[in-house]
């Protein structure tokens, strides 16, 4: 068993991807994420963990080395947040259609303007369309488990795409909590050794990443696509296996209280919790509330999600980002477009929220579930509306 | 669940404090959160940091807002910062000064709950030879609060300090027999 330990949850990230025994990290430090690739280049520079550690000069050379690694057959490890994501962007679509398994942490941050260090999601919702597999963990046990987890999927046969976690930067980056950190010999069992079916090797050459002329690019992309929503029986396959190994389980929608509730919030990451405390402290006063998120946001899980939502009257979705000028924020319109033709679906009403680094309190979730509530009886008119923002 | 916020100028060491007595909570098989008031911390400036403790697991991300315990490592902060902001009725306030009672309540503001003062910057001179005041400090939280067990500080103590343990050790102790609780 592994062992209960006090630990802020970058290292902790850190320590697991030394657990899923990592070969190459290339790696440039940026706010949130610095504490993860320090304590990484630590673990390599002392040799407690046998890898090549790639100092770059930015984030586009940072996840062009993870693929060149990663195309060798090496477990390769990154990790970035806000700025350095936007600067990897014309990359990030490349990983998946060579179907390179780089895992990836992102410490979600805004993007400027204004300059900020601070939490939102605006960084990695611009990176919807990649391509990468997405998952959101809202604790530090699960950004553990997820990052030890990511590898096995991105790296499996069926899979082979590139795959991001996404922590919350300083709101669960910097915390110290405790945390479950599995044995090496559980993580070994649980974790094969990467053997991807082509590799790049001067022994025995292929060519990766050739010209896609009109007549064979948009047969690329289909099987790319294809593959892509493939990967859910594996992911799913992965789950049940962890949770048989470590006891802790993980579904594409993560539901609370949602059973008999009139209005559900949906929120993703670490302030999730935040909302779990509303939700026990409404459920208290009698009002039914209920929460769910998205573990898996890409491939979105269509007939989860569905299924989760198909009795709720209200679900009002949080986002954590703004698309200027648009229908919502970039999980409204998504949900919303996923429930357009759903034989049963909620009303979804759409609130903006947190924005670079703005608190979102109990009392802000509760605000935001009584406003919900309204619609229960009449339709939003609104496409969004912004929580805890200065009107004055 | 019990909420510290610490006040310090960046470089004397709150966050670290916030993070000691987090860790002392965990291992002590309580549940407990230590994070800082994020943002580019600078030295002198003043800084905050926050510690959660609780029997149960923690489902809580927002900032403390309403602390059941307000430290404050830095004896001109009560003058330029609301360091009471929030704070519960029958909170502790654990002031870093060489001032008598009556004078700090004015400096408060006419505060009238709980206090704890110890003159943390002389016990630090002293031990330590550096005005450093979070180990100090934390000799005064345990006195007033007993949130953890001093064992478990010292563990703490020791695996983050190593050989500079001892003297923060005592400092500590000498914070627990020096610290005044005006309650």
């Amino acid at each position: 068993m592994g062992k209960r330990v006090a630990k802020e949850v970058s290292i902790a990230i850190a320590d697991a991807v030394k657990l899923a025994r990592a070969e190459v990290i290339a790696a440039y430090p940026i706010t949130p994420q610095t504490h993860i690739v320090e304590h990484l280049s630590e673990l390599v520079a002392n040799g407690e963990l046998d890898a090549e550690y790639i100092t770059v000069e930015s984030e586009h050379s940072a996840i062009s080395a993870a693929l060149g690694a990663v195309a060798t057959g090496a477990r390769t490890f990154t990790s970035t947040s806000s700025q350095g994501l936007a600067l990897m962007h014309e990359i990030l679509f490349i990983a998946p259609a060579l179907r390179l398994p780089v895992v990836m942490v992102v410490a979600n941050r805004a993007l400027s303007a204004p300059i900020s260090i601070w939490n939102d999601h605006s960084d990695i919702m611009a990176q919807r369309d990649t391509g990468w597999i997405q998952l959101w963990a809202e604790n530090g046990q699960e950004a553990v488990d997820l990052v030890i987890q990511a590898f096995r999927i991105a790296e499996d046969r069926n899979v082979m795409f590139p795959t991001i976690v996404n922590i919350d930067g300083f709101t669960l980056s910097h915390v110290i909590e405790p945390i479950e950190l599995p044995d090496q010999e559980e993580v070994d069992a649980f974790l094969p050794a990467f053997k991807p079916k082509y590799k790049l090797d001067p022994r025995k050459p292929l060519t990766m990443g050739p010209v896609g002329i009109p007549e064979i690019y948009f047969e690329a992309k289909k099987a790319q696509d294809e593959a892509f929503k493939n990967t859910r029986r594996v992911i799913l396959r992965v789950w049940k296996d962890w949770a048989q190994r470590f006891g802790r389980e993980y579904h594409p929608v993560e539901t609370y209280r949602t059973e008999d509730a009139e209005v559900v919030l949906l929120i993703n990451g670490s302030l999730a919790e935040t909302a779990m405390t509303a939700v026990d402290k409404m459920r208290e006063q009698g009002k039914k509330v209920g929460l769910i998120r998205f573990r898996l946001w890409r491939p979105f899980p269509m007939q989860e999600f569905r299924k989760a939502v198909s009795k709720i009257p209200v679900l009002a979705v949080i986002d954590r980002a703004l698309t200027p000028g648009g229908v919502g924020g970039p999980l409204g319109t998504e949900v919303r477009a996923a429930l357009y033709n759903a034989a049963r679906r909620p009303r979804v009403v759409n609130f903006i929220a947190g924005l670079g680094g703005r608190d979102i309190t109990v009392e802000d979730f509760e605000e935001m579930a009584d406003r919900a509530a309204f619609y229960l009886k009449k339709r939003p008119k609104e496409a969004y509306e912004m929580i805890g923002v200065r009107e004055s | 669940m019990i909420e510290v916020r610490l006040h310090g100028r960046g470089g004397q060491g709150a966050v670290t404090s916030a993070e000691l007595i987090a860790i002392s909570a965990i291992n002590q098989n309580k549940y407990a959160q230590a994070f800082p008031s994020f943002g580019p911390e600078r030295r002198g400036a003043p800084v905050m940091a926050f510690v959660r403790v609780s029997e149960e697991k923690i489902r809580l991300r927002e900032k403390v807002y309403n602390p059941d315990i307000v430290v404050v490592l830095d004896p001109s902060l009560p003058t330029i910062v609301n360091v009471t902001a929030g704070l519960k009725e029958d909170g502790w306030v654990i002031l870093n000064s060489s001032k008598d009672e009556k004078t700090l309540r004015e400096m408060l503001g006419g505060y009238k709950g709980k206090l704890a003062v110890v003159d943390a910057t002389k016990i630090a001179m002293e031990v330590l030879g550096l005005p450093i005041t979070n180990t100090t400090m934390l000799g005064a939280f345990l006195k007033a609060t007993g949130l953890v067990d001093q064992k478990y500080l010292e563990e703490a103590l020791e695996h983050r300090f190593g050989r500079l343990a001892e003297k923060n050790k005592a400092a500590m102790a000498r914070a627990i027999e020096e610290t005044k609780l005006y309650t």
